[in-house]
């Protein structure tokens, strides 16, 4: 793109705002009665993870196949038809379909996080709303209940979710048992390094969760939507809260130089 | 004493009556209400509508039934009005494809002049951009404008237009920009290649192209299409706060799209602007722009000056 400095966020928008909104009661009529099924998965992926964490697994498999199916059904059939950029949108969410899938196989180095117990709480919050109430946004401005974005059928609510779930998670690298043990106890009393490699594997899947969150904000921002300020607020919730876990996390086992990034 | 009638003033009589039964009739949208102001594209004189019809966002509907029924419910009244220009790209989603339904919808209006633009790299894929805008246009005959997108390739694109116009494929070539980019690239290719047209930004508040690229069109006979003429619908947010001044009463207009619309299409370089909508009350205002008095150089300073002001 030559100029590119010369280009403001309007200058990308493609359409206008009702063909946005109504483009998600379309969705939904297409993919019927898959709103159906998507509600009671989301609220069961809640449930686990707040009543059962051992079943984290299945969650995290269950929000893969959300990523996968969102991938798919809404940004390669529908989104495309509105959105040049919209196959690249399928690409990544597909991508993160796979990381998500990865994290939920045994032996991953993926565990329920240990604490602080906050950040699994927030984390746990931002699910719950990414399942309850971030569909129904639309509606509590005034549009038809049938344009709700579902957690697991529509991106931004998908995304959110995803966000809420490596909150709940971490990730204590494969092989160092000693690590994984001061990691669970809190209290370290020898002075290991965190490894940069565990912290990088950590950040990963935040990549495209939040990539998406940011660009979604930016097409709601230039369509005048208040739902942007939302998004935004959640995103940087999760983004503040994952990166102060892992300071704490962090410090507990010793750092890792100056680097901090999201668990 | 009778007055002896004069052939004259029978004459009148007869008009007038047959004016007042016109104007008592039903309006119908087959036929156009008035004759539209037109303007002559200088390197084929053939006469087109002053204010044109853009498809940027508010074409770019998906297979959204209401959405394509609006943009069916503008063109016809866009046809109505006497309307002809209607621009669209490749770029602009499912533009094309809305504009192609809405056509066969319409039956295919005869009045037409189908503009588009390639926007890709390479001469293969631009020859199959081109056949795909075709296609979704569903159009029966060639474009009669083709223009280089945003000047994307045109070392590729535009000898290519120009072979597809030499081969009848094609009536008119052109090049665009927009808010104001790549200009000096864009006056050098005016230059140098002999065009039909040129497609630029031009409003009340955005006036650089007065500078160089509107006096250069004139020069070398260049066709002028306007896109942008209300900043996108931001210019109108920002007039539509305050009334209109006393002299849109002088020029016929009773809307500040009119008010816009008459200072883009009066510049002498100007052939059409294409404005866009997915409204056919703002399609009707956008279209009273081309009937009645168009402002001189005097009124058009005050009114860039006046709308500067506000």
């Amino acid at each position: 793109m030559s100029e590119w400095w010369t280009y403001r966020l309007d200058d990308f928008l493609m359409f206008a705002p009702g063909t946005y909104q109504r483009m998600f009661a379309l969705y939904n009529a297409q993919v019927w009665p898959a709103p159906l099924v998507a509600l009671p998965l989301g609220l069961a992926v809640l449930w686990a993870l707040a009543r059962w964490p051992q079943a984290w697994r299945l969650a995290c498999a269950t929000v893969a196949l959300g990523w996968a199916f969102t991938a798919w059904a809404f940004h390669w059939q529908r989104y495309a038809g509105i959105h040049t950029a919209a196959p690249w949108f399928a690409g990544m969410f597909a991508l993160q379909a796979l990381m998500l899938a990865w994290m939920a196989r045994p032996a991953s180095g993926w565990h329920v996080r240990s604490g602080p117990g906050w950040a699994r709480a927030i984390g746990l919050a931002l699910l719950a709303f990414a399942v309850l109430l971030l569909p129904w946004t639309g509606w509590a401005l005034g549009r038809p209940w049938q344009q709700a974005a579902l957690f697991g059928l529509a991106p931004d609510a998908t995304a959110v979710g995803t966000l809420g779930l490596l909150l709940v998670l971490q990730n204590v690298g494969r092989e160092p048992t000693a690590h994984r043990q001061q990691v669970s106890s809190r209290r370290p009393s020898g002075a290991a390094q965190f490894p940069a490699r565990v912290a990088v594997a950590s950040a990963l899947p935040w990549v495209l969760p939040v990539a998406w969150c940011l660009v979604s904000a930016a097409t709601l921002w230039t369509l005048r939507a208040p739902e942007a300020f939302v998004l935004l607020a959640l995103t940087g919730l999760a983004v503040a809260t994952g990166l102060a876990a892992h300071a704490v996390r962090a410090g507990a086992i010793g750092g890792h130089g100056k680097r901090a990034e999201p668990t | 004493m009778s007055v002896p009638r004069s052939p004259h003033r029978r004459q009148w009589l007869q008009a007038a009556s047959a004016g007042l039964a016109l104007a008592l009739q039903p309006r119908s949208w087959a036929q156009p209400a008035s004759a539209l102001l037109t303007k002559p594209v200088p390197s084929t004189r053939e006469p087109l509508p002053v204010v044109g019809l853009g498809s940027w966002i508010t074409f770019n509907v998906g297979d959204d039934p209401q959405g394509q029924a609006a943009a069916t419910a503008v063109m016809r009244a866009f046809f109505a009005a006497g309307g002809r220009v209607i621009d669209s790209s490749p770029m602009y989603g499912s533009s094309q494809a809305v504009i192609g339904r809405a056509l066969a919808a319409l039956g295919r209006p005869t009045s037409l002049y189908a503009a588009d633009k390639v926007w890709v790299s390479g001469a293969e894929r631009g020859s199959a951009q081109i056949a795909t805008s075709h296609q979704r246009w569903q159009l029966q005959r060639p474009f009669d404008l083709l223009q280089v997108h945003n000047l994307l390739d045109w070392e590729t694109q535009l000898p290519r237009l120009f072979a597809m116009k030499a081969a009848g494929q094609l009536r008119h070539v052109g090049i665009t920009t927009s808010e104001g980019r790549r200009h000096r690239e864009f006056e050098t290719l005016m230059q140098r290649h002999p065009l039909d047209f040129v497609q630029l930004s031009y409003n009340l508040l955005d006036r650089e192209v007065e500078q160089r690229l509107l006096p250069l069109a004139q020069e070398r006979g260049i066709a002028v299409l306007v896109n942008r003429p209300f900043r996108q619908g931001a210019l109108l947010d920002a007039l539509q706060r305050h009334p209109l001044p006393g002299w849109a009463a002088d020029i016929g207009c009773r809307h500040w799209a009119q008010v816009a619309l008459k200072f883009v299409v009066s510049h002498p370089a100007v052939t059409c602007a294409i404005p866009a909508t997915s409204q056919v009350a703002h399609l009707q205002q956008n279209m009273q722009a081309a009937i009645g008095p168009l402002p001189d150089a005097r009124l058009r300073r005050r009114m860039a000056q006046d709308v500067a002001a506000l």
